[in-house]
């Protein structure tokens, strides 16, 4: 039986008080213990479904089943959000039945964990839908996904460091065996092994970040952490390590090399969910951690990390994005560059939090948390095209899709506002957030300390300029998928996919829409999580329909944008049109004259088009070569040989050469070393092991002596 | 009376906006021949042209998709909703707290991505390319800017346009050598946004060296003549946004009425004809350059509007 805990008589929300005084009589009618029943229900009913996955995985009806299911919990997800910031959740917790015995295990949800949780369920709701009208995949990934979400949601449920560790490995394993189903291919293989030890990485981080923030006492749930917040070289251990560990599992830059791998290697709507949800999950983590556990008294110095591992994600992320030639690993890239901004987000609260400027740090933590909803959104739109496309013109490839426009109008529509998210484009949502974001970057000098100013005004610049390679990254996407001409058979022969993938797009795309035109008013629901990240007295940075930053009586409005955009194209079209009344005609492409294809060409000469490394060519030389020592050679035939030319781009991570191979060249020394000892004498071994035993012991002696 | 007055002149200003621009365009064309020892075609031939391709019937690719049909409207809006938030004549306009920096950027993105998106929508190796190099200027001229703005709200607190130019037009900041670095970063990331020498040759037809022109490629009729349009508009935004910021002088009241307005005009054009003449000048000195020297041309408007920024780090550090 589930004990729900809380006192006698009507149960008042943390945040009650806070808040204007005409909600708190309608939230105190609603008990919000139920909130934590549905959830924990939830919870159970994905571990049921998973269960059920295995037995039943080869029935034809299983995915129906499983996913289905999967739907239906994230629905209740996003719902059991939405209550919780509106209304609040029982600040007690609830108790779960079971869990270690030194501690109860014990849900809970405040406003931070509550924003996520609507993260995850919208984005799950939406892969789910996708993977019901999907065709099924391998029996396999299954039982997986379930506990997938599951771990996900126990992760943002959890109000102990127990049960958020077991929640994020859970998370961790379900996934690792997604993107290893497909483990026919020897690529697959080989991302799915980076993708663990990756994730071994980030528990070896986080598990002694908690142990740390626990103390001697071993007070491992969260209010006991944040009644003793770390000091001194703890504090710094627990940045690093809480860093390196969230970090490593969000993909930020140096630890990022397993996710243009991994994300693309599993099926689309769990490549969706990886790149949408589960990098936010992460970055929760992060934000719990150093935000919130570690207590508001932290010095300003402790963004200064996080600004610079999110300004150079950002830049990496959306360089690569431009280099790519697979849709999903370019999308993949796309993701590492905004986590990059959201982590830019995260390290300017913290330093503006140092500097006691409460409305800039909540200006920042409002950017990083409308960012992580908006990027959630949008990402897994965009992949579940990926998937789509994948699905109905057989490649991921940029180089073998083009013109799909005129086969999926559904999909290229949804695509389209999904792309100009991406691109930051005003009304859509990803402009809003990144409105908040540079508006904070702009703000970033007044910490003060010309050091932090000018390297705020430098993140500034890497954001922007992260923001216009997204949107070339973007432009090349939709340029060479939707546009032109097909560039293969396979291509050419492309159907819209079916009702359910169809509903699966619209849902993210008109969130996408929605998201971008009331972003103030999203921002107010996340005011309980901003009171998390910034301290109690924080205010959404926001009035009314307005973005606001600072005092002065100016903003963003984008509704009244959108208003303004369709009234002045209406009065274009009806203007132009009336001067203009001619109806197009169709004729042959023009293309500065180029002669019309041969008939063996079907759909016109090939090299006439242009190609995923063509297009990318202007920002390879720009860019890629001094920052990811890209290259190009061309091999040109002598007069008179009749070989062709060959033309070949390439580029090389940073994090390969400096991060991958010599921690690959430490584990074979290693190795080495751990070899000799079994060649050892017996005498060696016992005095080896004896003296394992006397250190131990020496070890218990001091630690008890202090 | 404030209110209808704002509203009124915000309504002139985008009818003088889209009366001036391609004046704007045909001016510039025809000091530029004057200077090179031509006659020079007439200033309103722009506006002919426009008129001529407006009557004209567009004829679109057989492969042609909706991109091609409605990314001209949506590349026009967006131009012009974003002129309509650079003050010209009057200050203090209906859509004054609308004018934000940023958002403007953006605005400006959403044209550039409709132009490279329809160049890229029938397939042409010219559109493509065209595309391809419009994007990756804009990954230099972005951060440059986004710094400049950085120096106004330093100076101004905000970045919204109009409290800036009432910030500057007061006067108390005086001279300060970080706007004039800022100055000379925002003219040239205004010669690389509008395709002008030395990054791209607004008059040229010759498919190697084109950027802008290479993505228009296949359109023709009214969808050609938006192109133009906004194209003009664009040049025109530009100029009207740094006479505003750095000469934010003679601009009337929203509610002033009539007799002030004519004079903020008069101030105005004569703003806008120096700024004309400028780039006349500066056009027919330079020559174009290589397509990758672009990023050192951009790159060097980089560290101008970082250096701005850091001057004016240290001497409020000093302050």
């Amino acid at each position: 039986m589930l004990r729900a805990c809380f006192p006698a008589g009507p149960c008042r929300s943390p945040f009650a008080p806070r808040r204007a005084g005409g909600y708190t009589a309608a939230r105190d009618s609603l008990p919000p213990a139920p909130v934590l029943t549905a959830l924990a229900l939830c919870l159970g009913f994905l571990v049921l479904l998973a269960a059920a996955a295995v037995p039943l995985g080869r029935h034809p009806r299983a995915g129906l089943l499983v996913h289905g299911g999967c739907l239906i919990a994230a629905l209740g997800f996003a719902g059991i959000a939405l209550a919780a910031l509106l209304v609040g959740a029982a600040p007690e917790g609830l108790l779960l039945p079971f869990g270690p015995p030194w501690a109860a295990a014990r849900i809970g949800l405040d406003g931070l964990s509550a924003w996520f949780l609507l993260l995850l369920g919208l984005t799950g709701a939406a892969a789910s839908l996708f993977a019901l009208g999907h065709p099924p995949g391998p029996p396999r990934t299954l039982p997986p996904f379930p506990l997938f979400l599951a771990g996900m949601a126990l992760t943002l449920a959890a109000t102990d460091a127990f049960l958020l560790l077991g929640g994020f490995e859970l998370m961790s394993l379900a996934s690792w065996a997604l993107v290893a189903a497909d483990h026919e291919k020897e690529e697959n293989r080989k991302a799915a092994r980076l993708y663990l030890i990756f994730a071994l990485l980030a528990a070896a981080c986080l598990v002694p970040a908690f142990g740390l923030l626990a103390g001697r006492a071993g007070a491992i749930t969260f209010d006991a952490m944040r009644a003793a917040p770390p000091e001194g070289w703890r504090a710094a251990a627990v940045l690093v390590l809480g860093l390196v560990g969230a970090g490593a599992k969000a993909g930020l830059v140096p630890l990022h090399a397993w996710l243009p791998l991994a994300h693309p290697a599993a099926p689309s709507h769990v490549s969706a969910l990886m790149s949408g949800a589960m990098t936010k999950i992460a970055l929760y983590v992060l934000a719990r951690l150093l935000l919130d556990l570690c207590g508001a008294a932290q010095p300003s110095w402790w963004g200064v990390p996080l600004l610079v591992a999110g300004a150079f994600s950002a830049l990496l992320g959306a360089l690569r994005a431009n280099l790519e030639e697979d849709a999903k690993t370019l999308l993949a890239c796309s993701t590492i560059e905004n986590v990059g901004l959201v982590v830019l987000g995260l390290g300017l609260a913290l330093a503006f939090r140092g500097a006691d400027l409460g409305p800039l740090a909540a200006l920042a933590a409002g950017a990083a948390l409308l960012h992580a909803l908006n990027h959630g959104v949008f990402k897994t739109l965009l992949f579940l095209v990926a998937g789509a496309v994948a699905h109905s013109a057989g490649s991921r490839r940029l180089d073998r899709l083009g013109g799909l426009i005129h086969a999926m109008p559904v999909t290229a529509g949804a695509a389209l506002v999904g792309a100009a998210a991406a691109a930051s484009l005003p009304p859509l949502s990803g402009f809003a957030s990144e409105w908040l974001l540079l508006q904070s970057l702009l703000a970033g000098w007044r910490v003060g300390g010309i050091g932090v100013q000018v390297l705020a005004a430098a993140a500034a610049a890497l954001a922007a300029m992260a923001a216009a390679l997204a949107a070339a990254a973007m432009v090349r996407l939709f340029g060479l998928v939707f546009l032109g001409r097909p560039r293969s058979p396979r291509g050419a022969g492309a159907r819209e996919v079916s009702a359910a993938e169809r509903a699966a797009l619209l849902l993210p795309a008109g969130l996408t829409v929605l998201f971008g035109l009331f972003p103030a008013t999203l921002l107010s629901l996340a005011a309980p999580a901003l009171q998390v990240l910034t301290g109690p007295a924080a205010q959404a940075p926001a009035r009314g329909l307005w973005l606001v930053a600072g005092e002065a009586p100016s903003g963003y409005a984008p509704l009244f944008i959108a208003l303004l955009l369709v009234l002045a194209l209406a009065l274009a079209w009806f203007l132009v049109r009336r001067r203009s009344p001619a109806t197009t005609q169709r004729g042959p492409v023009w293309n500065c004259g180029f002669i019309d294809p041969p008939t063996h060409l079907p759909f016109g000469d090939p090299l006439t088009q242009p190609t995923a490394g063509g297009i990318a060519q202007p920002l390879r030389r720009m860019l890629g070569q001094p920052l990811l020592r890209a290259r190009e050679s061309l091999d040109m035939p002598r007069p008179g040989e009749t070989r062709p030319a060959r033309y070949a781009a390439g580029f090389e991570d940073p994090a390969g050469p400096l991060l991958l191979a010599p921690a690959a060249r430490l584990r074979d020394r290693i190795a080495v070393q751990a070899e000799k000892l079994r060649d050892l004498t017996i005498r060696r071994c016992l005095s080896l092991s004896f003296a394992t035993l006397v250190g131990l012991l020496a070890l218990l002696a001091w630690l008890e002596s202090r | 009376m404030e209110g209808l007055g704002a509203l009124l002149t915000q309504l002139l200003h985008i009818a003088l906006m889209l009366a001036a621009a391609p004046l704007v365009v045909g001016v510039t064309r025809w000091l530029k021949a004057r200077m090179m020892g031509r006659r020079g075609a007439s200033p309103l031939q722009p506006l002919r042209d426009l008129d001529k391709l407006l009557r004209k019937r567009p004829v679109l690719a057989e492969n042609a998709s909706i991109v091609s049909e409605a990314a001209p409207y949506a590349g026009f809006a967006a131009c012009l909703l974003a002129i309509a938030l650079v003050p010209s004549f009057a200050r203090g306009m209906a859509f004054a707290p609308l004018s934000d920096l940023i958002l403007l950027a953006g605005l400006l993105a959403v044209a550039r991505i409709a132009l490279a998106l329809a160049g890229m929508d029938v397939g042409t190796a010219f559109g493509g390319l065209g595309a391809a190099r419009e994007m990756s200027f804009s990954a230099f001229a972005e951060p440059a800017l986004l710094l400049c703005v950085l120096t106004f709200a330093i100076l101004a607190g905000t970045t919204n346009l109009d409290l800036i130019t009432a910030t500057f037009r007061e006067g108390a900041l005086g001279l300060r050598v970080s706007l004039a670095l800022a100055g000379v970063a925002m003219l040239a990331i205004a010669v690389a946004e509008n395709a002008r020498i030395p990054v791209d040759n607004p008059a040229t037809h010759l498919e190697l060296t084109m950027v802008h022109e290479a993505m228009l490629l296949e359109a023709s009729g009214r969808h050609l003549a938006l192109w133009e349009y906004q194209s003009a508009l664009r040049l025109t935004l530009w100029l009207a946004l740094i006479a505003a910021i750095f000469v934010p002088f003679g601009a009337a009241p929203a509610g002033s009425g009539p007799i002030a307005w004519t004079l903020g005009l008069v101030a105005w054009a004569l703003k806008m004809g120096a700024l004309c003449l400028a780039l006349a000048v500066f056009e027919s000195a330079i020559a174009k350059m290589r397509v990758f020297r672009v990023p050192e041309f951009l790159g060097a408007a980089l560290l101008l509007a970082l250096l701005a920024a850091a001057l004016l780090f240290v001497s409020t550090g000093l302050a």
